[in-house]
């Protein structure tokens, strides 16, 4: 396999994780499971809650810079940076 | 002229002054500056241009009320609205930024070897563009005529008159630097009352904890009290669901995928220097939008609150004899109410106020409140809290910064569109540098007079457009550019008829709910919870077509001619960073 296949299947993969993720923290915790979730309370929120309103918010937000961390790493590691 | 009145004045007119002073700053001389600001956009500055290019006046003044009366079930805006940009970040930014073109529909265009597929994004783009920028305009007149108290045509034209000057002649570097500004305006006046909200309920300053603490003196949680009191009051409880669990879930699906595939955002990822600032500045933008976004949630469930603790004096006794006094209603609620926003009919003649739900125990009593408006929620929510006039000044400022920045962004989009894909594109392929940039400053004029047309005489569903402006490009944009990086095998027919399909079932959905081309009487089925297709509204239907355009897409493309090799090379290509065009020089 070429190393641009590598590279790509790296990156399909770091993707398909991310996105796991994403799913989670939104669909899943803040709406499949979000009735079940609620029997769990940090402070005065509701976990299931906390999830639909703030908590996927967040993870998004980490999961961006994550990806965009990882993704630079990838490119110096393939040798397909730009500079 | 009323203290109230003078501190708006001087607040609005501070901040035009500063975007007319950027608009003269950063004129732009070339074509790339025009559509791409030149590429040189810092990405944390252009984080910040893309979320106030994003939130319009729909989340500044209309979400946190959203979320104060639907509770739990307004998750699906607050997710579906961010959740978008990690699609575009993994998805779409760094590969289209690598192209490195100007417009949506110009990749599309390439990577299909189609005019067509051009064509149709074409007008999927001005389609889901102009129905977005009504709603803008129509905010920036509303918030002159409440605040400022001047008619709203002539709001309007002030509003026109700004983004004409800093759009017109600097277009994208001009409305860039402008939207910096106003993201700077919006997200201050927007945190300045939640924080001052907070602290007066909770005793926290910071809105997103404040949500999640006891009320002041007391040691009961602030959503506790709030779900009790509304169920006392024969209301829904706040932070249980009551939409379907699949209609929710498709909601909040085609809310991110139409973000990720909406034109003016996307191109804000083309205006930063290298393949990874497009990853990195979808983070930033995101951070952006987030602080309004956490905060809102609070907005509207201390906004819910403090407005039943104005109504109802004693909110959980069952007699109504302590309630407000018609008498002694407040100055913010004759104000509202000259406005349309607020309603009220003293239905029993006792001279109070009820404000209960459908399921109030006593059913004797009657709702009084008859028109609550969710926008009331965060115009009237600084006059509700008594905080002091500069704040609700802030607030003014705030909600116009919010609808001129988006509306700046769709207009660019739009004449983007004409000029580069329309004329340079398809009409008048030869012309130069010069003659294309006129053509997008005279394109640019043009939109925003159909915007100002479109916002002073609003079609009748404008109040529908955003499910279509999301519909549209959840069920063909996104997909087109999606299939375009990640699916080398994809070839024209399959696109253009990928696209089509899509485009069709969500339109035809759409229409057969909301009733063709959104005239009422030729609804098919009824436009409710029972009428629609297994629960599925057609504000969620976005996701079901868009799945329908991959299925159509790819089942063609497997069976016709494979893209020829070229493209199949500029797929390779967009897929590593390395080789980006580099920045043009300010």
């Amino acid at each position: 396999m070429s190393d641009a296949q590598k590279y790509w299947q790296a990156n399909i993969r770091l993707v398909i994780g991310c996105l796991i993720v994403w799913f989670v923290v939104s669909f899943g915790c803040g709406i499949l499971f979000a009735q079940q979730l609620n029997s769990i309370r940090i402070g005065g929120y509701q976990l299931g809650f906390w999830f639909a309103q703030q908590g996927s918010i967040y993870t998004f937000v980490a999961l961006i810079f994550f990806y965009a961390w990882r993704m630079n790493q990838l490119d110096r590691k393939f040798n397909v940076n730009e500079d | 002229m009323t203290n109230l009145q003078m501190w708006t004045y001087a607040v609005v007119g501070a901040t035009f002054c500063l975007y007319i002073f950027i608009a003269i700053k950063a004129r732009a001389t070339t074509t790339g500056e025009f559509y791409v600001a030149g590429k040189g956009v810092h990405p944390i500055l252009n984080g910040m241009a893309t979320g106030a290019d994003w939130m319009s006046a729909a989340s500044f003044i209309s979400m946190a009320g959203l979320i104060a009366f639907s509770g739990y079930d307004a998750s699906v805006y607050l997710m579906g609205w961010t959740g978008g940009y990690c699609l575009l970040a993994m998805l779409l930014a760094p590969y289209l930024r690598k192209y490195g073109k100007f417009t949506v529909p110009e990749f599309i265009g390439d990577r299909f070897y189609s005019q067509t597929a051009r064509v149709v994004a074409v007008i999927c783009l001005i389609v889901a563009s102009l129905t977005y920028v009504i709603g803008q305009m129509k905010g920036i007149g509303v918030a002159f005529s409440r605040f400022l108290e001047i008619p709203f045509e002539t709001g309007l034209y002030i509003g026109m008159a700004i983004v004409f000057i800093y759009a017109v002649l600097g277009g994208m570097k001009g409305v860039t630097y402008t939207q910096i500004a106003q993201y700077c305006v919006l997200i201050f006046a927007y945190t300045v009352p939640a924080v001052f909200i907070s602290l007066q309920l909770t005793g926290n300053p910071i809105p997103q904890l404040g949500l999640g603490s006891t009320m002041s003196g007391s040691d009961v949680y602030l959503l506790d009290k709030l779900d009790l009191v509304l169920k006392d009051l024969g209301f829904a409880t706040y932070t249980s669901q009551k939409g379907s669990t699949l209609n929710l879930f498709l909601l909040t699906m085609s809310l991110m995928i139409g973000t990720a595939g909406l034109p003016h955002v996307i191109t804000r990822f083309f205006t930063v220097p290298k393949v990874r600032d497009a990853r990195s500045t979808a983070g930033w933008s995101l951070i952006f939008i987030a602080a309004l976004y956490t905060t809102a949630p609070a907005v509207g469930a201390m906004a819910r609150l403090n407005l039943i603790d104005t109504i109802q004096a004693d909110s959980i006794a069952p007699d109504t004899t302590q309630n407000l006094k018609i008498e002694n209603l407040p100055s913010w609620f004759i104000n509202w109410e000259k406005t349309g926003l607020l309603g009220f009919e003293d239905k029993n003649g006792d001279g109070r106020l009820q404000y209960v739900g459908a399921n109030y125990a006593d059913a004797t009593v009657q709702n009084e409140m008859t028109k609550v408006d969710n926008d009331i929620m965060v115009l009237a929510n600084p006059e509700i809290a008594r905080l002091p006039n500069w704040v609700i000044a802030l607030v003014a400022a705030g909600g116009i910064a919010a609808a001129l920045s988006t509306a700046a962004g769709l207009l660019l989009a739009i004449s983007s569109a004409i000029s580069h894909d329309i004329v340079k594109g398809i009409i008048a392929k030869d012309i130069n540098d010069k003659t294309e940039l006129m053509a997008g400053r005279i394109a640019m004029a043009g939109a925003i007079v159909v915007a100002g047309y479109l916002g002073l005489n609003p079609p009748g569903f404008a109040a529908q457009v955003v499910a279509l402006a999301f519909g549209l490009a959840a069920s063909s944009i996104f997909p087109a550019l999606m299939m375009g990086i990640f699916v080398k095998r994809v070839n024209n027919v399959g696109a253009v008829f990928g696209m089509l399909a899509g485009l069709g079932s969500t339109l035809v959905y759409i229409f057969v709910y909301k009733g063709w081309f959104f005239i009422k009487t030729t609804a098919i089925l009824a436009d409710t919870a029972d009428g629609w297709i297994m629960g599925i509204s057609p504000g969620a239907f976005g996701a079901v077509g868009a799945l329908i355009n991959f299925a159509v897409a790819l089942s063609i493309s497997s069976v016709t001619k494979a893209p020829p090799e070229h493209i199949q090379h500029l797929v390779e290509d967009i897929r590593v960073p390395m080789g980006a065009g580099s920045a043009v020089d300010h």
